[in-house]
């Protein structure tokens, strides 16, 4: 991506993003109220941030893999169900793949 | 600011808001580092700070981004993401009862946090004072970390070999957590995976992602509405605002009581 896509991706991103925020303080609230629409945002939600696991965990490009990432993947899940906080979590993955690869595995 | 907690329950509500906002704003430096991994430079990565200012749309962007991705697919999924800010922002608004710039601010700082600890509150004024003080701490912190981040980031060289890569997986499978409870959330986490594993070696980088959101968008329509089903067991699945966090476990017994107002 060239200096300019970049920035122009992060400026127009950015913009949605607020537009979607200051939206939600001006509509009235009714018009959310509808069960369907808050439950295809909170699953939209879900959808999108299980499918980034799956492209940051195991995708070399166009493959799939199985390298560091996925046992440190499960070293998260396990401090997830620890009730470890976010940075933990996230340093614990790092380290566990950072670990693995300084072995020369991954 | 006009929230200088006086009574007992506003204060317990600033407590809560700053040690949300340290907790919040530490994790910070695990985007600063992998946004100058994945390739966008500091500049580009603070402007996503400060501006689009919502963890999961700029672990996003900086996730299609690194693979490679279109910058329609970057914005396309960063702006999905972002989209639950919106049923925030109709939650809070009425709590907050402010007009013009204040408006503006409270929208930037209406996030995951600043929602939960706000609808977490017994009273008005303490819902007040728990959002603003989450929303502008963790703002703050979340700026200032990102930033120490960057700068440690372009220190450290090959950023596979630190598992920063792992650690954005981890950042992403954390997010998603508090919000795996309801059933249909793990239907559709199911179908997400699949999806997405299977579109992978097919299709251009960040479409996959985008075929996981439509496969949410059909369930979500096509799915019985609760009157139909009996489904009262789910109160998470009305506002799944569940930060890694204290107030997480409170808001979850919150969401099926008319919020304050």
């Amino acid at each position: 991506m060239t200096t300019a896509a970049l920035w122009t991706t992060v400026l127009v991103a950015s913009l949605a993003c607020f537009a979607l925020k200051l939206g939600g303080h001006l509509i009235p609230r009714s018009w959310l109220a509808s069960e369907r629409v808050s439950r295809v945002t909170t699953l939209v939600t879900v959808a999108l941030l299980v499918s980034l696991v799956v492209v940051q965990g195991f995708a070399d490009g166009r493959t799939l893999t199985v390298d560091a990432r996925v046992p440190a993947l499960a070293v998260a899940a396990l401090a997830l169900a620890l009730r470890a906080p976010f940075i933990v979590v996230v340093v614990l993955a790092a380290g566990t793949a950072a670990g693995l690869r300084a072995l020369g595995w991954g | 600011m006009n929230v200088l907690p006086t009574d007992p329950a506003a204060r317990a509500a600033a407590r809560q808001g700053v040690s949300v906002a340290v907790a919040t704003g530490l994790y910070g430096i695990s985007f600063g580092a992998l946004s100058v991994a994945a390739g966008v430079g500091l500049g580009p990565t603070m402007a996503l700070s400060l501006l689009m200012f919502s963890g999961g749309s700029q672990f996003a962007l900086i996730g299609v981004i690194g693979a490679a991705g279109t910058p329609v697919a970057a914005i396309a999924t960063a702006t999905l993401l972002g989209l639950r800010n919106t049923l925030y922002g109709a939650v809070v608004s009425p709590l907050l009862q402010v007009r013009g710039w204040r408006r503006l601010a409270a929208a930037q700082v209406t996030i995951d946090e600043s929602t939960a600890v706000a609808v977490a509150q017994p009273e008005p004024a303490a819902a007040r004072v728990g959002f603003w003080v989450t929303g502008i701490g963790v703002f703050v912190l979340w700026n200032a970390f990102v930033l120490l981040g960057a700068l440690a980031g372009d220190a450290l060289g090959d950023p596979r070999a630190w598992g920063l890569d792992a650690a954005a997986a981890a950042a992403f499978l954390a997010l998603v957590w508090p919000r795996l409870a309801p059933r249909r959330a793990q239907l559709v986490a199911g179908l997400a995976v699949a999806a997405t594993a299977v579109l992978i070696p097919f299709v251009p980088p960040g479409i996959p992602v985008l075929a996981a959101a439509a496969v949410a968008i059909v369930v979500g329509l096509v799915a019985p509405t609760s009157s139909a089903v009996a489904s009262t067991d789910e109160p998470a699945d009305e506002l799944a605002v569940e930060p890694a966090d204290e107030p997480a476990e409170e808001l979850g017994n919150e969401t099926d009581r008319e919020p304050v107002r």
